[in-house]
């Protein structure tokens, strides 16, 4: 029998919607509505009381315009006072009026509570029923206020039907959600965890869903729902199909409030109490299991059900990240459904594997469907899908499949929906700038994204390019190279030549020895797009005209007539017509000295965060953005912990310094190498200070690291690309009241004693400093250990070189590095000496280089020597500090196998002492 | 939690529509007109679900529908739901709306809006699951339809034979008796209709 007959509608209402159907044009039917609002405003301000038949249709009427798309803005108090009705059908319409168009702020809302507290004390279920649904529909501030103190009383209480505290969960749910300070955390939560024992598995169900929410902000509140929910889930997994009867669906036992209990599950880590941990594990193994037998029906009902309970299963799985076992599995099933034939498992799975690529388990395994991910990018007929596609590549990229997956991504870029472009282009522009071992292969990926998708790159993204080719000069002569032959495109985008004018204005020179791109060539190049172009490119031309007048001084006249020319200097807008009035006049009057110094090349731009990156973040929204990088050096600097205990890794540390003999500058009278942890007495870790008085901020995550050492014994303390400190500490206890301490030390909490170690520490050696420390009584502060670390100034590395050892070019690099080349100094005339100035605002710091090549083996000796004396460096300084003489970096680059941090090392030991501080107990 | 429940017919006619967040009569259009022109676009057999990009103010929402024959139904919903369990609850949703109208049509949930609103209304309330097991949610619409029709044959009868009635006075006799006893005089006084 059907619950509704359709014999019992309401007439007047039938024909009005017939009418409204009926209707031939928009404006029948409008004409017909405030006919129709007319009649029911009329209607409900009469004398005549309306019996609850004819209120029930006026406010069915009501609805059914509102549906259609027209404010309703009366019937609000009728709709009200329906709610005090005694009958059923007077009393839901009117909740339900209420629900639909009642907003959260009305001035009704003080009458609507009053009805919904009468109703909640009837103790009527169905009464009670409809003012829970209300209340959990319209979920407003005030009735937070009002009846939050209240429903977990109805729900907790022993009497309360099923389908009361079903609702009453939600609602209870709904309100936590709007208003989290108004429910008050008490006895009830612990007899709210019990619910997830409950005969009846809807009031389970709600129950999960509360308990979820709740536990999110209250983990410890709720920790006694793990245990619950793992056997609750261990019974619907391991029950026949038809043993929970009702709540089986297409033979799946309760698909819903699985997926349920394993979401609340991952409001927690794994279980602590080996057997609740055994009993999930093996939830998940069956769940993994159920997958691979036969399906029980061929409806795709069935087989939802079961995947929407095995992806949450993986989920668990992957939020865990405890078993590689299980994720290896988990993986594998993904792996199978990449290549269902239902799209939405494919779609989930690209989805969950995003999550499981960030898994350091499962990365590999991830990695191996990088084909099957990127013929799903060709093939997909779903936008949806393809999206995901690009989000799993992008996850499971790394130094070992850049190239490929950019690739692709750039292939597909080409035909990709407009929706997703520009997210795929700010993704494409961090792959390659984050995984380049090849800066020329970065330069010619943006290029290709500026060539495929121009419209779609941001400012941030040829701002980076721009960045990046500025602070390595080993890619500039071919990124400047790269960029002509770009633009001889007859039709290049404008950002092109943003990016092309920028660099051939700085960099140009490096090929205008070619007679194919000389100055007038460039100049003429770049001038034919300049009419093409808006106001802000031509502005950044005009700049890279009179980058040229200093550049290139023989096309001085030639760019001089460009810039008097009237469409310039009579130009409209004010910021072009400024610039030309102002380069014209700087080119003429100025001398080629100061044209030198004002036009300058740029200063390196000081190293941040990719701009791109923060960009996507803010895209996507924080967090969905996982960078695997992060989360691999989080562990293992927690394994290199446990590794190896007490370790202080300092970087090539070299032999005495032979600069004496350079040009009698004078060494650098500072001290070296200050003996390692001096026993002072208090127990500041106070890494690289050689003044008490220059200190700079705590490394990133030492806190962090601070932290761990509350609940552990060993562990890396301290860790920068210099120095890596780990700790390794033991505790005993003495039975023997020790003889040792000393009057003067008694009135100190801690004694302590130092063993004397070797005061240096070679290069990527180890030193142990053993350090006793005795508790003499109870103190508050954590105390503070300084260890006070120097490193040499000079430093000295060998390397291969890649390209012919050419005195000539080796000396042109010396120039080019920004030193002076100092012939006839060293008594080896085959060596190369130079010196250079580096500038800083508030100090001079002098530099020395000398390269000894040994041609035989095919390989440099450098030696730098920085004279700096009391020069305190953060370390962020000292980042930019190597960029400052990073024409070296690049030379290395040249020569070797780029590895960034490692020359960053070399200059870190070779500049100066540096000032990092770690409190630490 | 699931935002919004919107069906729709293949032109775009809103059939039932339901917001679990507080937006303005304007949005709440300009939302039903968008998600009909994300959803029409798209072939049958292809996934479903999809990103509904800043619809909801927020990147974290997606639209989980289904098309049956001349009606769409679609759930936005946020991270915290699963996407097939979704697609099982519309299953559920629509099962239901097939058992109490016999056969649903479009037609029905034109004419019995606020069926189908008092159905929805024992799935979902608040953006929150209620119920999944559909012999649950139809015993309880039969429960509430039994209770309408007791009422509904007195309040269509003359309001003295009503007052007569109430003034028998059985307020605290227990509510399902009462209906008992009223259902049988149904008869003789529909007659004065």
């Amino acid at each position: 029998m059907p619950a509704v007959s359709k014999g019992d509608g309401m007439r007047g209402l039938a024909v009005f919607i017939s009418d409204i159907r009926n209707c031939k044009s928009k404006e029948a039917e409008i004409k017909r509505i405030n006919k129709e609002l007319a009649n029911i405003r009329s209607k409900f301000k009469g004398d005549k009381a309306l019996d609850g038949y004819s209120k029930k249709k006026y406010v069915c009427k009501l609805l059914f315009i509102f549906l259609l798309g027209h404010d309703i803005d009366f019937g609000h108090m009728e709709a009200v006072n329906l709610l005090s009705s005694n009958r059923y059908t007077e009393k839901q319409i009117g909740y339900l009026f209420i629900s639909v168009l009642v907003n959260s702020n009305s001035e009704l809302i003080r009458l609507i509570n009053n009805a919904i507290k009468n109703d909640l004390a009837s103790r009527n279920p169905t009464f009670m029923g409809l003012a829970l649904h209300c209340i959990a529909n319209v979920g407003s501030r005030e009735m937070a206020e009002a009846f939050a103190g209240e429903i977990p009383k109805i729900l907790v209480a022993g009497d309360t039907m099923d389908s009361v505290k079903q609702s009453a969960a939600l609602c209870l749910l709904r309100l936590y959600r709007t208003s989290p300070d108004l429910v008050p955390m008490g006895d009830w939560t612990s007899r709210v965890v019990h619910l997830l024992n409950d005969q009846h598995l809807g009031v389970v169900t709600a129950a999960t869903s509360l308990i979820t929410t709740l536990a999110q902000k209250n983990p410890e509140e709720f920790k006694t729902s793990v245990s619950l929910a793992v056997s609750r889930l261990s019974r619907i997994v391991t029950s026949a199909s038809t043993d929970l009867q009702d709540y089986t669906y297409y033979f799946v036992p309760a698909p819903w409030l699985s997926v349920k209990l394993l979401r609340l599950l991952q409001c927690y880590p794994p279980p602590e109490d080996p057997a609740v941990r055994g009993r999930l594990t093996e939830c998940l193994e069956t769940i993994l299991n159920k997958a691979q037998e036969p399906p029980k029906s061929k409806k795709v009902q069935h087989s939802n059900a079961k995947n929407a309970v095995l992806f949450e299963a993986i989920s668990l799985i992957i939020h865990h990240d405890s078993e590689p076992n299980l994720l290896v599995r988990a993986c594998n099933q993904l792996g199978q459904f990449l290549q269902h034939r239902e799209t939405n498992l494919r779609y989930l799975a690209l989805e969950s594997m995003c999550t499981l690529a960030s898994s350091e388990f499962s990365h590999e395994a991830v990695k191996t469907h990088i084909e099957t991910v990127i013929n799903a990018l060709k093939t997909e007929r779903d936008v949806s899908v393809r999206q995901r596609a690009v989000d799993l590549l992008y996850a499971m990229c790394d130094r070992s499949n850049a190239q490929q997956i950019v690739a692709e991504m750039l292939n597909y870029l080409e035909t990709a929906d407009y929706s997703i472009r520009e997210e795929i282009v700010l993704k494409v522009a961090i792959l390659a700038e984050k995984y380049a071992v090849d800066y020329t292969w970065y330069v010619d990926t943006i290029l290709n994204l500026i060539r495929i998708a121009g419209d779609y790159v941001s400012e941030e993204v040829w701002y980076r390019v721009i960045q990046i080719v500025i602070n390595r000069d080993d890619v500039q002569g071919y990124a400047a190279k790269t960029v002509f032959e770009a633009l001889q495109a007859p039709a290049c985008h404008e950002n092109l030549v943003k990016v092309g004018g920028y660099i051939l204005g700085e960099f140009g020179n490096l090929i205008a020895g070619d007679p194919r791109s000389s100055p007038l060539i460039q100049f003429n190049l770049l001038h034919s797009k300049f009419h093409l172009c808006s106001v802000p490119t031509r502005a950044l031309l005009l700049s890279t005209y009179i980058k040229f007048v200093n550049l290139f001084p023989e096309i001085k006249t030639t760019i001089q007539d460009v810039l008097r020319s009237d469409s310039q200097l009579k130009n409209a807008d004010v910021e072009l017509q400024q610039r030309a009035v102002e380069y014209l006049r700087l080119s003429t009057i100025a001398s080629t000295d100061i044209l030198a110094t004002v036009l300058e090349e740029m200063p390196p731009f000081p190293e941040r965060e990719s701009s791109i990156l923060a960009k996507l973040k803010k895209k996507k929204g924080p967090g969905t953005v996982t960078d695997l990088e992060e989360i691999k050096k989080e562990r293992s600097s927690d394994m290199n912990g446990s590794a190896e205990p007490t370790s202080v890794n300092a970087s090539a540390v070299s032999t005495p310094s032979p600069s004496a003999d350079l040009l009698g500058l004078g060494a650098a009278p500072l001290a070296n190498s200050a003996p390692p942890p001096s026993s002072s007495g208090s127990l500041l870790v106070d890494v690289f200070s050689d003044s008490a008085s220059a200190v700079a901020p705590l490394a990133p995550g030492s806190d962090d690291n601070f932290a761990r050492f509350v609940c552990k014994n060993n562990g890396v303390l301290f860790e920068n690309q210099l120095l890596q400190i780990g700790l390794k500490s033991e505790f005993r206890q003495n039975l023997v009241i020790s003889s040792l301490i000393s009057f003067l030390n008694h009135f100190l909490c801690l004694n302590l004693q130092t063993k004397p170690v070797d005061p240096t520490v070679d290069g990527g050696a180890q030193v142990q400093q053993v350090v006793n420390i005795e508790c003499v009584s109870d103190f508050m502060e954590a105390p503070i250990l300084n260890i006070q670390f120097s490193p040499k100034q000079e430093v000295q590395n060998i390397f291969k070189a890649k390209h012919p050892m050419d005195a000539e070019i080796t000396k042109a690099k010396i120039i080019g590095f920004g030193s002076a080349l100092l012939e006839e100094v060293d008594p080896n005339p085959a060596n190369f000496v130079g010196a250079g100035i580096i500038h800083t605002k508030s100090t001079q710091i002098g530099c020395l280089l000398r390269l000894e090549p040994n041609l035989q083996a095919q390989k440099w000796l450098v030696t730098m020597d920085v004279m700096t004396e009391n020069l305190a460096i953060d370390l962020v300084f000292l980042q930019k500090f190597s960029r400052t003489i990073g024409p070296f970096v690049a030379f290395q680059v040249a020569n070797q196998d780029f590895d960034h941090k490692h020359s960053l090392k070399i200059f870190m030991s070779s500049s100066c002492s540096q000032v990092g501080r770690l409190a630490k107990c | 939690m699931i935002n919004a429940i919107l069906v729709f017919n293949n032109h775009g006619k809103p059939r039932l529509v339901r917001f679990y967040q507080h937006l303005a009569e304007e949005v709440q259009q300009q939302i039903i007109r968008e998600t009909f022109h994300l959803v029409l676009k798209r072939d049958d057999h292809i996934c479903n679900f999809l990103e509904c990009g800043s619809l909801f103010g927020g990147s974290d929402y997606k639209l989980i529908y289904r098309h049956y024959a001349t009606l769409y139904f679609v759930f936005c919903v946020d991270s915290s739901e699963s996407e097939l369990g979704i697609l099982d609850l519309i299953q559920v949703f629509v099962e239901t709306l097939d058992k109490c109208f016999e056969n649903v049509c479009e037609l029905d949930l034109i004419f019995h809006m606020d069926k189908v609103h008092h159905i929805l209304q024992e799935v979902v309330i608040g953006g929150m699951v209620l119920e999944t097991n559909m012999n649950e949610i139809v015993a309880q619409v039969e429960a509430q339809s039994k209770l309408e029709k007791a009422e509904g044959g007195l309040s269509a009868a003359p309001s003295r034979a009503v007052s007569a009635v109430k003034n028998i006075n059985l307020p605290e006799i227990p509510r399902n008796i009462n209906i008992g006893d009223i259902n049988i005089k149904v008869p003789n006084l529909s007659q004065f209709m």
